[in-house]
């Protein structure tokens, strides 16, 4: 009995891909908008203070100050705690410092109940040192996680909200990655056995590979201006976008000027594969060379987001995001290949 | 091809009109029977034949010092390109518009010298050289030649440059690096654009689709190139540009080799 079900499988069991895309996507689309940012300090005034008594404005992100909350200053074990906090309401409270001469660095980092906001500060006077005074709870506050709340995305200054946007704006060129590289297998096919039809197969992984494309960009620009303040930079990666887009548009303008399907096939075979290549060179060396220059993260220095989110937080449904992603993408591919052979046949 | 030997020994020598048999029996490359038919991936184990690449260097050559009319043009349009950038900035260029200008100029001067590559080409000569030699003789020897050509226009562009816009840039540069930089950044532009070329004419669509082809490729090499001369005209010491050098040679040497490969899926017909 078992074996007949397996031998005749039916539509549902032969989709099973469609089914799990759609479901990763929904878990990664609702899940991705719903859970909340982790707390975090997001303002601080002022920005500069001097020795003596300083009232320190915080502005906290999906926090809880409480009443018995602890703030200090703090950088390299020099720290000095405040001497009264006023909390205002959960996101605000001020705090009051009696900052004494004489310190060895800096004091940059504020701290409220394991709470940091790094390079807040910047206090003038540099000494040789003071004798260190232990606040009380200090020990305590090192391992603070009071205001965890339960699972949450992690905060950073700039991001804030836009973090969301991760597990939209990467798939979309991870599956753009993967219909291109379909697509050259398909074209490599094609310079082996002249098959028309690895050529159409080649065609339309191009054309959904240059919706995800487009769509890339569109999430990319709105990230930009949100984070660095303008729709479009003069960046490596951002480049590497537009010539992407650039060849894959001109592999289509030559498709379309030969009319003779035979010609057609082999040249944009061979125009897809040195392409490809070119572009998996512009994509991973030049960047490397040019490293110097970019705002992006995991380019030039600067990290990705892998570093900044220590407890794989995202990865829980980044994962799931790009796996949901590519079954979209695959399932389009699929759609649009049948629709054109459908179409051949019904020429001839 | 079984008839490739009989038919290049049949052909009648006639001075001008058959100049490419001339070359290539006179240099004695079709030794054997060569087979451009490809007999799957074994094809490429077959190896590079030295001879029939110089012998087609050679008719190249001869071929273009008989159109002196097109060196001419190639040169006329950078001399023109450089007077008007002469003409529109009028006095001081700062270092990096100096640069980006020079390689702007090279770019198209290299889309234009490149272009013909392999219009010039008729069906019938095609043909001919089909029957008689391995394609990838005949992408080598184009590539290597276009190289060559690139490598003199990239050379004298820059003397009709400075003579024109000013060398003070080039007072603290590293004269040595920034030459070198053009000598590449000529090489990879070639090396693109040839088979780009081939692709181009065999569409039957020359100049309008060289440019949205090539385009989009030249330009991982001409961001490296340019920051490269960059580098070399602010001075910067060799420890540090030598990757930008190993980056370019290393961008040539693939892209010859991806066209050496694809090169006979397009001759084919």
């Amino acid at each position: 009995m078992a074996l007949l079900l397996w031998n005749e499988p039916t539509a549902a069991m032969r989709n099973w891909w469609k089914f799990l895309g759609i479901g990763l996507l929904l878990f990664a689309s609702i899940a991705g908008l719903r859970i909340p940012l982790a707390p975090a300090l997001v303002h601080v005034s002022p920005d500069r203070i001097a020795p003596g008594p300083v009232d320190v404005y915080v502005t906290g992100y999906n926090s809880s100050f409480g009443n018995d909350v602890k703030v200090r200053l703090v950088n390299e074990g020099d720290a000095v705690c405040a001497s009264s906090v006023a909390v205002l309401d959960g996101t605000h409270l001020t705090a009051r410092f009696d900052v004494p001469a004489g310190f060895k660095a800096n004091l940059t980092d504020v701290e409220v109940d394991g709470l940091t906001y790094r390079g807040a500060l910047f206090t003038e006077g540099l000494g040789s040192g003071i004798v260190e005074e232990q606040c009380p709870g200090v020990l305590d506050m090192q391992n603070s996680s009071a205001q965890e709340v339960g699972f949450a995305f992690p905060n950073r200054s700039i991001l804030y909200e836009s973090i969301r946007n991760l597990h939209f704006h990467v798939p979309m060129w991870f599956t753009m990655i993967v219909l291109m590289g379909i697509s050259v297998f398909q074209s490599i096919k094609v310079l082996g056995s002249n098959s028309l039809d690895r050529d159409l197969a080649a065609e339309m992984a191009v054309r959904i590979g240059l919706v995800f494309c487009v769509l890339g960009l569109i999430t990319g620009a709105l990230w930009a201006r949100a984070t660095w303040g303008a729709f479009w930079t003069n960046d490596v990666k951002l480049n590497g976008a537009a010539v992407t887009g650039l060849i894959y548009v001109a592999y289509l303008v030559l498709r379309g000027s030969v009319q003779d399907a035979h010609k057609r096939a082999r040249l944009a075979a061979i125009y897809n594969i040195f392409a490809f290549v070119l572009l998996v060179l512009f994509l991973f060396v030049v960047p490397r060379l040019n490293a110097i220059d970019s705002l992006h993260p995991g380019n030039g220095g600067n990290s990705g987001f892998s570093d900044l989110d220590l407890d794989d937080r995202l990865r829980v449904i980044f994962y799931p995001a790009v796996l949901g992603w590519i079954l979209l993408g695959a399932w389009m591919y699929d759609l649009r290949v049948r629709a054109a052979r459908l179409e051949t046949t019904m020429d001839r | 091809m079984w008839f490739g030997k009989p038919l290049a020994i049949g052909m009648p020598i006639t001075g001008t009109t058959c100049s490419s048999s001339h070359y290539l029996i006179r240099a004695g490359a079709i030794s054997g029977v060569a087979s451009p038919q490809l007999g799957g991936w074994a094809a490429y184990l077959r190896p590079v034949r030295p001879a029939e690449i110089t012998t087609l260097l050679r008719l190249e050559m001869a071929l273009d010092l008989r159109q002196r009319a097109a060196w001419a043009g190639m040169l006329l349009y950078v001399v023109s390109a450089v007077y008007v950038c002469y003409l529109a900035v009028k006095g001081g260029l700062g270092l990096a518009t100096w640069n980006a200008l020079f390689w702007i100029i090279l770019l198209f001067a290299a889309f234009n010298a490149l272009t013909r590559s392999f219009q010039r080409e008729d069906a019938g000569r095609q043909l001919y050289l089909y029957t008689l030699v391995d394609p990838r003789s005949v992408i080598l020897a184009r590539a290597i030649y276009n190289g060559g050509v690139m490598v003199v226009l990239s050379l004298l562009s820059l003397l009709v440059y400075t003579l024109l816009l000013g060398a003070d840039v080039l007072v603290e540069a590293d004269l040595g690096q920034f030459v070198l930089s053009v000598v590449l950044g000529g090489i990879g532009f070639a090396s693109v654009l040839t088979l780009i070329s081939a692709i181009a004419a065999r569409a039957g669509n020359g100049i309008g689709l060289m440019a949205i082809l090539g385009f989009p490729l030249v330009l991982p090499l001409l961001l490296t190139v340019m920051r490269a001369s960059k580098l070399a005209l602010d001075g910067v010491a060799w420890s540090v540009t030598s990757t930008y050098f190993g980056g370019l040679v290393l961008l040539d040497v693939i892209t010859i080799t991806l066209a050496w490969i694809l090169f006979p899926y397009l001759w084919r017909d």
